[in-house]
């Protein structure tokens, strides 16, 4: 029967599923205060109600019912009866190039999750913390998936960027009790946000180059330590400059990272990291990663490599560290330990090693059900754990491994029988 | 001088719980050739458990057993009931993953830490517990430098430990069965010796090792957390790793060393540096010596 479900469901084209959620938003943008007034729930249920319902479960049948007159019926109602529509529009688009067709739903896609994050400042913060998740996520599985290494240095890339880019928007944009006054006017401070998240994404980078020549001699275990080593170092070390804070940490960053500028970032690195894992580059990693020798000897530079894949994932743990301290405008060295190591390689494990969807899919879902689940408080951090194993324990490579996205596949109109293909 | 010699008694004491943590490590690794990544949390529940007994036996027989009888049957109980939770760690976490990456299982040992950890929060909550005193400490005090029995007692009951799981692995069948299959993986099993047999022998006498580290540390620092095995446990991993692989002597020697840069350290710099001094040490002799003091030049790739 549920066979039967989804196959209503399969002429549906993404752009129909966009049509649909974005009805399902105006919704509750419109309707949802009176709907969940009616279902005696307090206010609009941030998260689909998980937080509602775990903390009252008396409530529970009231949150199904504003999921299904909210989410599930419109969306599915509007994407249905739309399709023939929808598929009219995804088969014009496919006749463009594909990278205006992937904007297009990419921009399309952003303004739904504006709109559905508008909703809440704590919906905001959720989306942006994930987003962020996906960029370390996404960039760890360049060195430990496609590259086969165990780097445990990430959170320590993270820490480079995040207290980099922070002493550079304090001392040039804000007036700051330590730095001095602003510099340069903070007018500017937005225009130049990116190129303070590049300068520490370089610094990152140019950081990683301490656990990336070591890798030339040896690899695995030793290797691990070696990065375990150096996220220990950055730590020790920051906590121990009383001029960026000490243990104390930094704060009131101002606030530059907004919505729509994390979304770009995010977008931006899924894109380039793309590229780089299907370009000769990444299949240069994963020769290395199969095999050192056999692939030295095909002339594939082994050194090179290594250095590229540590610096490039080293770059964009930087970036994300960037980002990070400026969405929550508060870093001290403790956020950057083993609990974010332990959080960031749970991601990646989980969604797949050697996909970048994989490492979305693991990103997103641990996040969200890190937040979804936050009102268990302690029995959180029993059932993330269990989940974790029981998935190490059934597929072994992660949940979806060594698979890519074909955006054209995506986006294809699904009623034609080419599109089946 | 006598200062000097004060900090040596003290990084033998602090040393000798990372050499007979870390020599937990060091055998898994030698057999399975993975890590253990839950044994930090392992030692930290051997700890809770030797607290269990301890203040068990403390309330029942504290007025007719002398105290040093008191703090071995406190050892023997505590050792036996965490080789348990080394086999079942071993059951859960590891046997259901023989043969898949090796990655994976350093996640299912993460994980298993995390839900110790919580566990423990959960069933005993947060308030801090702290371990009775099993032996009365009586100070001594030669030429300026001072020390306790119970420093003593830890210092040579590491030893003695050491010793006795260097014979068993030297002299006994079993232990030769565990020096084969860390010497061929892939054979052995071949020969007769089951890795289904050795790999829960092996996890219970390295959890057992790390529940009597606990036990001598709740002498020397009473107050237990539940997540005390975090910083000593990944200490403890460097210092096996220090050591070379599965090689169990390197394991207890870099433990020492860890000890003794770390109470050094803090004798020179403000106390901040130490793990910013330790780890930069560690660094530079593993880029110098990137297998270790001990170990052989081996391919790792055998089991990726």
């Amino acid at each position: 029967m549920i066979k039967r479900f989804l196959q209503t469901f399969s002429v549906v084209p993404m752009a129909g599923w966009l049509l649909g959620a974005f009805v399902a938003v105006l919704i509750e943008i419109y309707f949802g205060n009176l709907i969940s007034y009616y279902l005696y729930l307090p206010k609009i249920p941030v998260l689909l109600g998980t937080l509602v319902a775990l903390r009252d479960p008396a409530l529970i049948p009231n949150v199904l019912a504003y999921d299904l007159a909210v989410y599930f019926i419109p969306v599915l109602a509007v994407s249905l009866l739309s399709a023939p529509l929808t598929n009219a529009l995804a088969a014009r688009m496919q006749k463009m190039p594909l990278w205006a067709a992937t904007l297009i739903h990419i921009v399309a896609f952003y303004a739904i999750l504006h709109l559905w994050a508008g909703i809440s400042d704590y919906r905001v913060l959720v989306v942006k913390l994930t987003m962020i998740s996906i960029i370390l996520t996404v960039s760890l599985n360049i060195i430990n998936g496609y590259q086969g290494e165990f780097s445990c240095s990430h959170p320590g890339f993270m820490a480079l960027g995040a207290y980099t880019s922070s002493v550079l928007t304090l001392v040039l944009f804000s007036n700051d009790k330590v730095f001095g006054e602003a510099l340069l006017p903070a007018a500017l401070g937005p225009w130049c946000f990116p190129v303070i998240l590049i300068i520490g994404g370089a610094v990152a980078a140019i950081g990683s180059l301490a656990v990336a020549i070591p890798s030339f001699r040896t690899r695995g275990d030793y290797l691990a330590i070696i990065s375990l080593a150096f996220m220990f170092i950055i730590k020790s070390a920051i906590e121990n400059m009383e001029i960026i804070g000490g243990p104390r940490g930094l704060s009131s960053q101002p606030n530059y990272a907004s919505l729509p500028m994390v979304f770009i970032w995010m977008a931006l690195c899924i894109w380039i990291i793309h590229n780089f894992t299907t370009s000769i580059y990444g299949k240069a990693l994963n020769a290395v990663r199969d095999n050192e020798a056999a692939a030295n000897s095909m002339t594939v530079n082994t050194r090179r490599t290594k250095m590229i894949a540590f610096m490039f994932g080293a770059f964009w743990a930087g970036v994300a560290g960037g980002l990070f301290a400026h969405v929550l405008r508060y870093v001290n060295p403790g956020t950057f330990g083993i609990q974010k190591l332990a959080e960031v390689l749970a991601m990646v494990y989980f969604g797949g090693l050697n996909s970048i969807y994989g490492s979305i899919v693991g990103a997103v879902s641990i996040s969200v059900l890190g937040e979804a689940l936050r009102p268990l408080e302690l029995w959180k951090w029993i059932i993330i754990p269990l989940i974790l194993i029981l998935v190490m324990i059934f597929r072994p490579h992660g949940l979806i491994s060594f698979t890519e996205i074909d955006m054209k596949r995506v986006l294809r109109p699904r009623n034609t029988a080419e599109g089946e293909r | 001088m006598e200062y000097f010699l004060q900090n040596v008694v003290n990084a033998l004491q602090w040393g000798s719980f990372y050499a007979v943590v870390s020599i937990g490590y060091s055998m898994v690794y030698g057999v399975l050739m993975l890590f253990n990544f839950a044994h930090g949390d392992i030692f930290m529940v051997g700890t809770y458990i030797g607290f269990g007994i301890a203040t068990l036996l403390l309330a029942m027989f504290s007025a007719i057993l002398p105290p040093w009888v008191i703090f071995l049957l406190v050892v023997v109980i505590t050792m036996c009931l965490a080789s348990l939770v080394g086999v079942f760690v071993e059951y859960v976490g590891y046997r259901p993953l023989r043969g898949a990456p090796r990655a994976s299982a350093a996640i299912t040992g993460l994980m298993i830490g995390i839900i110790f950890e919580t566990g423990n929060l959960i069933i005993l909550g947060a308030q801090r517990f702290s371990f009775p005193a099993l032996i009365e400490s009586v100070s001594y005090n030669i030429g300026g430098v001072y020390f306790t029995n119970v420093k003593v007692l830890i210092i040579v009951a590491s030893l003695i430990l050491m010793a006795a799981l260097h014979t068993f692995i030297q002299k006994t069948k079993w232990g030769m069965a565990m020096r084969a299959m860390s010497y061929d993986f892939l054979a052995v099993p071949l020969m007769g010796v089951s890795i289904n047999v050795i790999a829960p022998l092996t996890f219970a006498i390295g959890a057992g090792l790390a529940s009597v580290a606990g036990v001598l540390y709740g002498q020397a620092y009473p107050v237990l957390d539940p997540y005390m095995g975090i910083a000593l446990g990944w200490k403890a991993f460097v210092a096996a790793i220090l050591g070379g692989r599965g090689s169990i002597m390197g394991a207890a020697l870099a433990g020492y060393l860890l000890g003794f840069i770390e109470i050094f350290v803090a004798m020179v710099f403000p106390s901040t540096f130490r793990d910013l001094i330790a780890y930069s040490i560690i660094l530079v002799i593993l880029t110098f010596r990137p297998r270790g003091f001990f170990g052989m030049a081996h391919s790792t790739r055998l089991r990726l």
